[in-house]
């Protein structure tokens, strides 16, 4: 009896691991930036012809980055939640257009609504590498001190924001 | 069937000449470095494909990064870091964690060092007729 309390118990160790293993999602990377300094950016504005937007527009506060472009059916998929956290104003919204046609990203926003304080346009994508962005959308939050606290990567919605922001949200409020 | 195969070909040929479509460097050590590396680096929307294989917008972005950087005099380590920075260790095919590479030696080791002892003391005992006979042996 006693040769087989080894393997037993070797396997019973084992299974949380490949069970760990099995349930990890091989396309959700996790960003080297969390817990680290945003990168800055100045990009000009995709709204306001000849204005800039970039880490400077919200330095100091704390801010969801949110990457998005129009030929991203993620984006169009929470967009009617970031319109809805728009309205609730908890944190300001600003956007990184990644990647797309500028009179796209406007009609997008003039037929969906516009749920961003300002959105930059990236659209050689330059700026979506420095932030390290593989696929929209993705949205980070950053504290006052510019640190990078979470990113999201897919369509963000209640459940998400729930469990993973409001948290980090709220903790920083309270330091 | 000749028909077939040219086409097949020449189908093969088009999609190897598609990818890469920037021109290449005037300096032959440039090109090859640059060659070297977009096979290093994964394209990380389509984690099967390094960026050289890959016409995901992110990898021509990438490669397009890299063909800049080498431009401007960096070396093969500062464009690596560069990406592992913004993208983590997973860009990399080869992760440069030392520890990553020298796991399977130390398993491999312990595995043989435990077996030693296991096959020593199994010597060191009386042979047991019954046991083996009961194995099947």
């Amino acid at each position: 009896m006693n040769r087989y309390v080894v393997p037993v118990v070797v396997v019973l160790v084992l299974i949380p691991f490949l069970v760990i293993g099995l349930k990890r999602d091989p396309s959700e990377l996790p960003s080297p930036y969390i817990g680290n300094a945003a990168p800055e950016f100045d990009l000009p504005s995709l709204t306001r012809p000849g204005a800039r937007v970039g880490s400077d527009s919200y330095a100091g506060q704390m801010a969801l980055i949110n990457v998005w472009a129009t030929w991203c059916v993620g984006c169009r998929e929470e967009h009617g939640f970031l319109m809805e956290l728009a309205e609730r104003d908890i944190v300001p919204l600003y956007g990184i257009n990644w990647r797309d046609d500028h009179d796209d990203a406007l009609r997008w926003l003039a037929q969906y609504g516009d749920p961003y304080v300002d959105s930059a346009f990236d659209g050689d994508g330059r700026v979506g590498i420095d932030w390290g962005v593989y696929g929209a959308p993705e949205t980070f939050l950053v504290n006052a001190d510019g640190i990078v606290l979470h990113k999201h990567l897919g369509p963000l919605n209640e459940t998400y924001w729930q469990r993973d922001f409001m948290p980090l949200i709220e903790a920083g409020r309270q330091q | 069937m000749k028909r077939l195969m040219t086409t097949w070909l020449l189908l093969a040929a088009t999609a190897a000449l598609a990818i890469d479509t920037g021109p290449a460097f005037e300096d032959p050590v440039l090109q090859a470095r640059y060659e070297a590396i977009i096979e290093e680096v994964r394209c990380l929307k389509c984690q099967n494909q390094s960026i050289k294989d890959s016409n995901a917008f992110l990898a021509s972005d990438l490669r397009r990064e890299i063909r800049r950087m080498l431009e401007e005099g960096y070396s093969d380590q500062e464009i690596y870091d560069f990406l592992v920075e913004r993208y983590g260790e997973f860009a990399l095919y080869r992760p440069r964690q030392t520890y990553l590479w020298v796991a399977p030696v130390v398993l491999l080791l312990a595995g043989a060092l435990f077996l030693f002892f296991v096959l020593r003391r199994r010597m060191a005992l009386p042979v047991d007729r019954d046991a083996d006979e009961e194995a099947g042996a």
